[in-house]
């Protein structure tokens, strides 16, 4: 009996091992949570499609080149349904490193399930892509496998500011109303400390409650103020709610940029209310983001182009994708060019190729910072849109950075009046 | 200037909105002796009413809201003899959370059927140029809708023989029956009377701000302090009321954070319930 159990352990770890060693030659594991169900389920499925298409765009070319071993790997996807809970995502983590064996992680979606996850990736020293996640206080916990894809939330309209200076540089006065939610506060806090930085004047820095119907207040002060700028906002009601009645009282400010809502397709439903009001967005199809602006900038153009990105999704998802796609597709590019930097599969060689990537994609530039905040992103930035009127029809035309820019900015705002 | 002139307008038209929704409340406190915590509810309802009414046949809140009328006049009726016929003479825990019951019902169902996700009625009809100030036309007419409908209320209440009634019966409603007056029948007119004009005042509201199922939750809140502020059982004092909520919301604006409203709101309320509980226009 005894005889017998001493074999089959031996066995089984030989059986583990040879399993261990064709699992790493013949393929490369990346594991990750999605929420196919919950609250989150309709982001985090666009981030799937986009990372799912970078899997088999990788794949049909023959998989990541691995110099160690001399050849290309395939990618395995090896997934699980979160639930949109902070609890799953630190149980599915530790299942996908332990028993999935996975090689690599990305990160689910929002920042909240990225937190619990990215605990996990450093607990077990697995480097993790994390994208779908804005928050900077991921990054301020000593973690050192984590790397960000989106812009952080502390530079979400800092970019507006600076198409302010760009555009006019007298106009100093700004008003920021903003949601009390965590995301929104923690946005235009940094704003107003980089507008107080810049020399501008904030004359007006308020919040309103969640669920906010009746702007008029707000309005009746901005009027009394009369500031040069607005920025703020939080989701997508209050924002388009916010926008409508700027409108209705004939507001007359130059600038108007809003967090979330003027970025969804919903926001033309308001009509004039709409036209030129200016938001940030991760990404927009339009973004022009290219090889020529990559070589103008000095740095190294990597993956496929933006048309080309476009064309596919929409061939095989019958939609334009939004940023959550395109970041789900350039998590799995940024760990593409990360193992091929590193030349293996080491965690720690990656990181190091990580630490060092300075790269442009289709979804702009990719860099992360080294220091207190560790991974976090530092090159990429937010690009801005405007509502214009094109055909008698309102679209969104991205207008900041200039290297992104796919049409002028309208300016002033009240142009419209 | 221009900042204050427009607080200024825009206080009186929300707080005659504001107005129209607690003499609903203040009717049924006054006749039937209810608290009817259901109240925020019907305005949901009649938000909801006026919503489908514009989106499946394209008719203005402005149109629709004689239909809206109608309609809480019934659903009131129904509902009371449901909710209320019952226990209208147990005391008043009894008819507490029967309202209260009832207003968990159409929340809980409304949130099945319509979820919360936000809706809003764009009625398209653009902003006044006035006195230097752009109002929404919508506010306009929700303020102008909102004085006629008390008017028409006044004229119903003081010149008809059902108004009188309706006003004998709050006075003493056993005595009243001794003069012959149904009394069923008028206490559930009352209550119909008193949705109706809840359910009108969301229709109007809808016109202008974005609601959910849960929206009229903040209009039932604002409604018990203006009836307290007013006066209970008086619906000049209501109109008083809801015009001092709208001008405190907005002027008060002007010069202090917005967060710090509702605060003041309710230190009036419980300074007026300390010195003065029957209301600014209350009778004693």
């Amino acid at each position: 009996m005894r005889r017998f159990l001493s074999v089959l352990v031996g066995l089984l770890f030989l059986g583990s091992i040879l399993a261990g060693n064709v699992w790493a030659k013949n393929k490369i594991v990346i594991g990750f949570t999605m929420s196919q169900t919950g609250k989150l389920n309709a982001e985090s499925k666009d981030q799937f499609d986009g990372l799912k298409l970078w899997q088999d765009w990788v794949n049909s070319k023959g998989g990541i080149y691995v110099k160690a071993l001399g050849k290309r790997l395939p990618v395995k996807f090896v997934y699980y349904d979160d639930e949109s809970s902070k609890d799953r995502v630190q149980q599915l983590y530790v299942r996908l490193i332990n028993k999935d064996g996975a090689d690599f992680l990305i990160s689910p979606y929002s920042s909240g399930l990225t937190a619990s996850a990215a605990i996990i990736a450093e607990q077990y020293g697995k480097v993790m892509v994390a994208t779908g996640a804005a928050s900077d206080s991921i990054f301020n916990k000593g973690y050192t496998h984590v790397f960000q894809i989106y812009t952080p939330a502390s530079r979400y309209l800092t970019g507006s500011l600076d198409l302010l200076k760009a555009l006019d540089p007298k106009a100093k006065r700004l008003a920021i109303i903003y949601e009390q939610s965590n995301f929104a506060k923690a946005v235009a806090t940094a704003a107003k400390k980089y507008a107080e930085k810049k020399g501008f004047e904030v004359v007006l820095f308020e919040s309103y409650a969640k669920g906010t119907t009746d702007f008029t207040s707000f309005l009746n002060k901005i009027a009394a103020k009369k500031p040069d700028a607005i920025i703020g906002g939080g989701h997508f009601t209050d924002g388009e709610t916010f926008a409508k009645q700027l409108y209705e009282q004939r507001i007359r400010v130059k600038l108007v940029s809003l967090l979330v809502a003027p970025a969804v397709p919903k926001f033309a439903e308001i009509g004039k209310a709409a036209l030129y009001v200016t938001a940030p967005s991760q990404w927009e199809p339009k973004a022009k983001y290219s090889k020529e602006a990559a070589q103008r900038l000095g740095i190294e153009w990597y993956g496929p182009t933006a048309d080309w990105f476009v064309r596919e999704y929409k061939k095989r998802y019958g939609e334009a994708p939004g940023y959550h796609a395109a970041g789900g597709f350039v998590a799995g590019l940024v760990l593409q060019k990360a193992i091929e930097d590193a030349g293996c599969l080491d965690s720690e060689k990656v990181v190091k190729a990580l630490e060092k990537m300075n790269i442009m994609t289709f979804y702009g530039a990719i860099a992360f910072d080294t220091g207190e905040y560790y991974g976090r992103q530092k090159a990429h930035e937010m690009v801005y849109l405007q509502w214009q009127m094109k055909n008698g029809k309102l679209v969104k035309e991205v207008i900041w950075p200039e290297s992104a820019a796919s049409a002028k900015p309208v300016y002033p705002y009240y142009k419209k009046y | 200037m221009e900042a204050f002139v427009s607080a200024l307008l825009n206080g009186v038209l929300l707080g005659l909105a504001y107005g129209l929704a607690a003499i609903g409340l203040n009717l049924i406190w006054g006749v039937m002796k209810v608290i009817n915590l259901s109240h925020g509810a019907f305005i949901a309802l009649g938000m909801f009413a006026s919503y489908f009414l514009f989106h499946s046949f394209g008719l203005s809140p402005f149109v629709s809201v004689i239909l809206v009328l109608a309609l809480g006049l019934v659903v009131g009726m129904v509902a009371y003899f449901i909710a209320l016929h019952r226990v209208i003479s147990a005391p008043e825990l009894s008819t507490l959370l029967s309202t209260y019951s009832l207003s968990l019902i159409i929340i809980g169902v409304g949130t099945f059927v319509f979820t919360t996700n936000p809706r809003a009625i764009d009625v398209g009809l653009g902003s006044l140029h006035v006195l230097g100030t752009y109002i929404p036309a919508a506010k306009v007419l929700t303020g102008v809708y909102s004085l006629i409908f008390t008017v028409l209320l006044y004229i119903f209440l003081y010149k008809t023989w059902t108004g009188k009634a309706i006003r004998a019966v709050s006075m003493n409603r056993v005595a009243a029956e001794f003069m012959g007056v149904n009394t069923t029948f008028i206490l559930s007119l009352s209550f119909g009377i008193g949705i109706a004009l809840a359910m009108v005042a969301g229709a109007l509201i809808a016109s202008v701000f974005p609601f959910t199922i849960l929206s009229g939750g903040v209009y039932e809140l604002k409604s018990f302090v203006i009836c307290v502020l007013g006066g209970l059982g008086s619906p000049l004092g209501a109109l008083v009321g809801g015009l001092v909520l709208g001008l405190l919301e907005n002027v008060l604006t002007l010069k202090m954070s917005v967060g710090y409203v509702p605060f003041i709101e309710f230190l009036i309320l419980v300074v007026i319930l300390l010195v003065k509980p029957s209301g600014l226009l209350g009778k004693e």
